[in-house]
């Protein structure tokens, strides 16, 4: 048995007073991909974006429990957050390219670590965006805005650049929910095939989606995790009711 | 035939007639508007230019020339209009203010979007909208009384000058260039932070390399604004500047403005003598330069809307 790269313990969130998850116990585990779905409001997003301390930004937020990576809570006080959020990336459910052109959106990451020569962001801005399965597309405008390009573009040229700076784990929050089916399938491929290399958590709606593509999938029903299982067992043979229901259509 | 029906079709409908009735009370105000602005133009253009063709005036002696006494002349018989000094002074007091300003407003600007809390901006946001509403002659009257006083006692020589109306200028388009930047940095999305953050740059990074650079059109909007605001300036830097028609050789000796020069001479000139119209044509200058800055201010806006 593999040893998981995040696990949470018992972790409850609140908003002020609004508890939004309620003592969740989840692990991680390395180059698979991890599908949350849920209704909205369920918590799955506040859950995903607890692993690298997203909700910091936001005001009244108390979290209680551990996220452990690697043994390591990353809620204890020692944590460094930019060294945690180099490790775990984030792709947001609008794409959110900076105004800036598709090579400096890639580039920003690097730049940041100042480590890099010049031949090396280009390398790595190339291979990133390959991996990202959007080489092709903006190979003839690199240094054209970013904001020119279409959202299903757009989208891939913010996951190429969570790529280019290698992180361990890939936080993916509804990353196709504003896109049509052709780029979220190009998306759903291209996510397969980054399965080797890293670990990939991802918060969808889209039930065909998380069985397509996960290996494991969390149902999310009011701050709880309903039940957590290899994603053929969640919609083939559900445990609980719940589950059933919300998959098969009946709520949600 | 009586069908009420189709003579309800026919007639003007209540809400159509106030539509008409709303359309034209703002149409006429915009005519007025237009009318009135135009007037202004056509009455500063055709008084600034009699200068030159009443009175025969080089234009470009009026530009270079460094002697300002509208009521004699020099030793080959043409007027003395040189308006290089004033035009100079106005620049100079201008681009110093601008340039002092700037950081000062960038950073508390920053300081009040991204630094402080929500509580720190609620005390800090009515202080500057306070100082924008202070009238220009308390400023002026600040600046005499202290300004003057403390570059007297630092560099010596009177005190008045470019550097006195630089100073003043500088306090008085800080309040207008900090909100306007504030507004610019505020109207940055949240998104490009969080993204910012998510490939794991710290809070200053982000500051700099993404907010900053998001709002730039909006930031270079806000310095021409003030620049534009410390140009038409009058009362304030007249009061401090010294009013010496020279062409400034120092930043602390006394220099003057356009606006120093016509708030001190437009009250004691004959209409229609070369004094007066000399006097409108550094009012044309005035009024050309504000439109040059309203056009920049276009223009950089018209550049960041592509961008996005």
């Amino acid at each position: 048995m593999t040893k998981p790269i995040i696990s949470t313990k018992d972790v409850h969130l609140f908003y002020g007073k609004k508890e939004v998850l309620k003592g969740i116990s989840m692990d991680f585990y390395p180059n698979e991909i991890t599908a949350l779905i849920g209704p909205s409001g369920s918590g799955k997003s506040t859950l995903l974006r607890s692993l690298n301390r997203m909700n910091d930004f936001q005001d009244n937020v108390t979290i209680t429990g551990s996220v452990n990576i690697e043994d390591k809570n990353i809620y204890a006080p020692t944590t460094n957050k930019v060294d945690l959020r180099k490790r775990v990336g984030m792709v947001f459910q609008q794409p959110n390219p900076f105004p800036f052109s598709v090579y400096e959106n890639v580039a920003y990451g690097l730049k940041l670590e100042k480590k890099h020569t010049k031949e090396e962001i280009d390398q790595i801005v190339e291979d990133s965006l390959k991996a990202a399965a959007v080489w092709d597309d903006v190979k003839d405008k690199l240094h054209e805005s970013a904001l020119s390009l279409s959202g299903g573009q757009q989208q891939r040229v913010c996951i190429a650049r969570v790529l280019a700076v290698h992180p361990e784990v890939i936080l993916l929050d509804e990353p196709t929910s504003a896109l049509d089916p052709i780029s979220s399938g190009k998306i759903e491929n291209m996510l397969l095939s980054l399965k080797d290399e890293y670990t990939i958590v991802i918060v969808t709606h889209n039930m065909g989606q998380a069985s397509r593509i996960s290996d494991k999938t969390g149902f999310f029903l009011d701050g709880n995790l309903v039940e957590y299982n290899k994603t053929k067992h969640i919609f083939m043979t559900p445990s609980e009711k719940e589950t059933d229901d919300y998959i098969s259509g009946r709520f949600g | 035939m009586n069908d009420p029906i189709r003579e309800s079709m026919l007639k003007k409908s209540k809400a159509a007639k106030r539509e008409t009735f709303g359309k034209t009370i703002s149409f006429l105000a915009i005519a007025v508007i237009v009318a009135v602005v135009a007037a202004i133009f056509y009455f500063v253009a055709s008084k600034g230019i009699s200068t030159f063709t009443q009175n025969g005036v080089n234009f470009w002696d009026f530009l270079t020339g460094s002697t300002w006494n509208p009521g004699s002349k020099g030793a080959d018989g043409k007027p003395l209009v040189g308006a290089l000094p004033m035009i100079l002074g106005s620049f100079f007091v201008t681009i110093l203010a601008a340039i002092i300003a700037t950081p000062f407003a960038i950073a508390a600007a920053i300081f009040m979007t991204e630094v402080a809390g929500k509580k720190g901006t609620k005390i800090l946001q009515p202080v500057i909208e306070l100082l924008v509403g202070i009238p220009s002659v308390v400023y002026g009257f600040i600046g005499l009384s202290v300004v003057v006083p403390f570059v007297r006692s630092i560099f010596g020589g009177t005190g008045f000058g470019i550097l006195a109306g630089t100073f003043v200028l500088f306090v008085m388009i800080l309040p207008t260039v900090t909100s306007m930047t504030v507004d610019s940095l505020r109207s940055v999305p949240r998104h490009y932070r969080e993204a910012s953050y998510a490939l794991a740059a710290t809070r200053w990074q982000t500051i700099y390399k993404v907010i900053l650079r998001s709002a730039m059109p909006g930031i270079l909007t806000a310095i021409v604004f003030g620049m534009a605001r410390a140009f038409g300036e009058a009362l304030a830097v007249q009061m401090v500047i010294g009013n010496a028609f020279t062409v400034p050789n120092s930043l602390t000796t006394p220099a003057s403005t356009l606006t120093s020069v016509l708030t001190m001479g437009m009250g004691n000139s004959v209409m229609g003598t070369l004094s007066n119209n000399a006097l409108w044509s550094l009012a044309l200058i005035l009024l050309m330069m504000s439109l040059i800055f309203n056009l920049v201010i276009r223009w950089i806006g018209n550049k960041g809307g592509n961008t996005k």
